[in-house]
């Protein structure tokens, strides 16, 4: 059985991407940092399918807690062969008002926790010369957005780190992926008013926001042996939004 | 006297043995053809093992010896006399 850890899995796309993940050969590693009531849940959807799951705190922004949740889960499973980065934070302010503080917040979480991840990870890959490493970042990490300079930074460095990591690892059969969303339904999409909804419709050709399993779905085929000859891409999944 | 050669010679058993395992481990993880392996052996120049290819045979290191190597001590493995060394001050 190969494990899958996803950060983040308690809601929104993390949940639905554990959700995709967990198969006859896919043990979920539901990485929640404070709700344990959503991971809890994310871990009963899949269990209801007869499938396997489990909960693990994993807080990103600490290797100390990041590496007791790699020892939890090698200890009682096997090493992680597919690691999703999907945990993220925003802290939104135009630049003249942005404070150090919130700059920092976001790119060590977003950023420099997919580095305590990954590295944490690729040594169990590189000795089973097997693994997929899939990065949520972004369309703003591409295209910028006002307000977001902290968030959309962090999400283009995911970027060149995963294109780095895929040119390390590839002959090990590791292979290291970007998945960029555009506007997906999730609770933060949920409070844009119906005319925020409009003009963010007005912009995407397929004439609706993502689902979380639109995101699923691909990051599911990126951790799966049949994308074996995918590596170092970004691949976005916006309905057309950025082109 | 007998008590020190009887003692030296349980250090040098030990030391070969552990050249011994590590020979073994770059025969068989790297694939690295025996008759090139020897204690003054570079590990970059002389057998060709990329940076990722030393993580791997140390990580081998590791399991077989049941033993931790920090990546401080990896960056001074560079021959392999140097591993044998380090594994054998670890044992």
């Amino acid at each position: 059985m190969r494990v899958a850890l996803v950060t983040g899995g308690s809601k929104g796309i993390g949940q639905k991407v554990c959700l995709a993940l967990a198969n006859e050969d896919t043990i979920v590693a539901v990485g929640f940092n404070n709700n344990s009531i959503g991971a809890d849940k994310t871990v009963e959807l899949i269990t209801q399918k007869n499938l396997q799951a489990f909960a693990v705190h994993i807080d990103i922004t600490s290797a100390k807690s990041v590496d007791s949740a790699f020892s939890e889960i090698e200890k009682k499973y096997n090493v992680v062969s597919i690691l999703i980065n999907n945990a993220g934070i925003t802290k939104d302010n135009i630049l003249p008002r942005m404070s150090e503080d919130e700059w920092d917040y976001v790119l060590d979480t977003n950023l420099k926790g997919a580095f305590r991840t990954t590295k944490k990870a690729i040594k169990g890959m590189i000795k089973n010369k097997w693994g997929r490493i899939i990065y949520i970042s972004s369309v703003v990490g591409i295209d910028g957005n006002a307000g977001q300079s902290n968030y959309a930074a962090s999400k283009a460095g995911l970027i060149g780190f995963a294109k780095s990591i895929s040119k390390e690892v590839g002959s090990r059969n590791i292979t290291s992926n970007v998945v960029a969303p555009g506007y997906i339904e999730t609770d933060m999409t949920a409070t844009f008013s119906k005319e925020q909804k409009e003009v963010i419709l007005d912009k995407i050709p397929i004439k609706r926001l993502g689902k979380g399993e639109d995101i699923a779905n691909i990051v599911s085929f990126l951790a799966s042996n049949e994308s074996e000859y995918i590596t170092g891409q970004v691949i976005k999944v916006d309905g057309g939004l950025v082109l | 006297m007998a008590a020190l050669f009887f003692d030296l010679e349980g250090v040098l058993m030990e030391v070969n043995e552990v050249y011994k395992k590590v020979k073994s481990l770059f025969i068989d993880e790297l694939g690295i053809e025996e008759e090139k392996i020897s204690m003054e052996s570079k590990l970059e120049e002389d057998l060709e093992i990329d940076s990722l290819g030393i993580v791997e045979v140390v990580m081998a290191f590791e399991d077989e010896f049941n033993i931790e190597i920090d990546d401080e001590e990896l960056s001074n493995i560079g021959t392999v006399g140097e591993a044998v060394n380090l594994l054998h001050s670890k044992l």
